[in-house]
């Protein structure tokens, strides 16, 4: 019975004199090798060369700060609700007295943690947060590291710094000619 | 006069010596260089400028990797294998001639070629095939079926193949009626190359030397796919090592050969011109030597080229199957190479070989060259 009827019968000739003599067909697929052999490579070398980033990529996450530099985070936790992957972790608290420069909220998060390992880098988090808190960066990526709990990226590592200079502390950083490079690319893509 | 011209020719072998394990040690390089390049990478880059220390790289990694001889393997025989292929390997570029002689002012003529022996060809197919022993006791001491198969499988390729490759040389020899691949470089010289005679046992060479260094198509003694590594799947550190090394030795050794034979060796076209040119302005010794070193720079860039092919096959090529292997061996070389033979001897009935039609060539012949060759 057959299934569809899509499924194709092939004879199976015997080769011809001149298939079996392959010299015919070797020389061909030299002649393709050869042309490759010529063309332009596809090779990133990848710390001098950096492949071209959309500006709308999703890459580490960051914690926002306001204007007067407080963390916007308010801990409602409605990023780790609507993280997929359930790479968020948070404890809230209770802002006290002489805190109000450091969280912009009375609850603030007092530990805030992503699982570099676990997240999709959906970017759910980044719509879900109301007090636009978190964001995942489009010129940075979470790095490859040698053990598994360094992963587990923690405010140390999220919360972006105060001096805005400072920021590349963080996940890879570029030089400043992979910077302008990247600027570069991404004006070309708005265009 | 004995002395110095002895100590000169341990010169010339201690060079051809270094020159080889040179070549070889860069193969690997160029290999993976050439692999990359004919699949739109660049290869390696990172070990020194262009990568070019990538080889010292590999040495340092094989030798400080572990020595495992595996259980129930025949420890003397294990070790044994590998330097067999090895020592066969570096054998047979003895006897290649790199080029003509090199005149020094009190007339002492040096022979660029480790040692000339009238029956070099012979000395060359034999030593290679000894190599075979190489793969055969490697996989025999390796005490795992898959080497073993690699070994089987080396060692009926070997025999299948030669036969083929002894039958498309006999039709050479009739061609050049010597077995001394400096005479055969020789002869070029005043002449066409050999390929124009020869065509057909070019071809036919070319092919069976594939089979010989075990080199894709041909590689069925190692294959992966079917294998695991061949009779090399037991071996690690230094001793893999020697036997990749020695198949690119035997890469090496074979382009030299094809150069040699049917390429004109360290002939090129207008030396003849050159060195009439060079005799009336700068002198005859002087003629002489720069034809010789541009006659060797010209033969390793024919090698280089062969080195390169044998390359470009490997990385354009799927392998054989075995019995697709065994039948072009004995149902379609072997057949052909008979029938160049008989071919080759009916031109030769009918217009006289190489060497007569030599004679009657009415072209300027070098015959201080030949001359000072055969002293
Ligand atoms: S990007 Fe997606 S997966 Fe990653 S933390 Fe945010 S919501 Fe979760
Ligand atoms: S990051 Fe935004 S959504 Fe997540 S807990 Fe903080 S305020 Fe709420």
């Amino acid at each position: 019975m057959k299934l569809t009827n899509r499924s194709k019968h092939l004879e199976k000739k015997p080769m011809t004199l001149l298939e079996r003599a392959y010299l015919p067909a070797v020389l061909t697929g030299m002649g393709i090798t050869l042309k490759h052999f010529f063309s332009k490579k596809a090779t990133i070398r990848y710390p001098e060369e950096l492949r071209p980033i959309a500006p709308t990529f999703r890459g580490l996450h960051v914690l926002k700060r306001d204007e007067a530099g407080r963390e916007r985070c308010t801990a409602c936790g409605l990023c780790a609700v609507a993280c997929p992957a359930e790479a968020i972790t948070m404890v809230a608290g209770e802002r006290k007295k002489g805190e109000e420069g450091l969280y912009r909220e009375e609850k603030y998060a007092v530990s805030y943690e992503v699982n570099m390992l676990r997240c999709i880098f959906c970017g759910l988090c980044e719509e879900a947060c109301p007090k636009a808190a978190v964001y995942l960066q489009a010129d940075k990526m979470a790095p490859p590291r040698f053990e598994r709990d360094e992963f587990i990226y923690g405010k140390d590592r999220l919360v972006e710094p105060v001096d805005p200079n400072a920021r590349s502390k963080r996940g890879i950083q570029l030089t400043a000619e992979q910077a302008e490079a990247l600027a570069r690319r991404m004006a070309g893509m708005d265009a | 006069m004995e002395i110095p011209a002895l100590a000169w020719q341990g010169l010339v072998i201690l060079a051809v010596f270094g020159i080889t394990l040179l070549i070889a040690t860069y193969s690997t390089y160029a290999e993976r260089v050439v692999a990359a390049f004919l699949q739109d990478r660049v290869g390696p880059d990172r070990a020194g400028p262009y990568g070019l220390l990538q080889p010292l790289a590999d040495a340092v990694k094989l030798f400080t990797k572990e020595e495992f001889f595996p259980a129930g393997s025949s420890r003397g025989l294990f070790i044994f294998g590998p330097c067999l292929a090895m020592t066969t390997a570096l054998m047979a570029s003895a006897v290649i001639p790199f080029g003509n002689t090199i005149l020094l002012g009190d007339g002492t003529a040096i022979r660029l070629q480790a040692i000339e022996v009238n029956i070099g060809m012979l000395y060359v197919f034999g030593v290679v095939s000894l190599g075979v022993y190489g793969l055969m006791i490697g996989g025999w001491a390796s005490n795992n079926k898959f080497s073993l198969l690699g070994a089987v499988r080396a060692a009926a390729q070997a025999v299948s193949y030669e036969l083929a490759m002894g039958m498309a040389l006999i039709a050479l020899l009739m061609v050049t009626g010597t077995l001394s691949l400096r005479e055969i470089a020789l002869q070029q010289y005043n002449g066409l190359w050999n390929i124009v005679y020869q065509p057909l046992g070019f071809i036919i060479f070319i092919v069976c030397a594939f089979a010989e260094t075990n080199r894709t198509p041909f590689d069925l003694p190692e294959c992966e796919t079917e294998l695991v590594g061949g009779y090399h799947t037991e071996y690690s550190s230094m001793k893999m090592g020697l036997y990749l090394f020695a198949e690119y030795i035997n890469v090496f050794v074979a382009s030299a050969v094809m150069s040699t034979l049917y390429f004109g060796g360290f002939s090129f076209p207008g030396e003849h011109l050159l060195y009439n040119t060079l005799t009336s302005s700068q002198g005859e010794l002087f003629a002489h030597n720069a034809v010789t070193i541009l006659g060797t720079v010209v033969l390793f860039a024919k090698i280089f080229f062969f080195i390169f092919f044998f390359m470009w096959v490997r990385w354009t090529l799927p392998r054989f199957r075995y019995d697709q292997l065994m039948r072009l061996g004995w149902t379609m070389l072997f057949p052909i190479a008979i029938l160049n033979i008989l071919l080759t001897g009916a031109f030769i009935l009918l217009f006289g070989n190489k060497e007569a039609k030599l004679d009657t060539t009415k072209q300027p012949a070098p015959t201080e060259i030949r001359a000072v060759a055969r002293k």
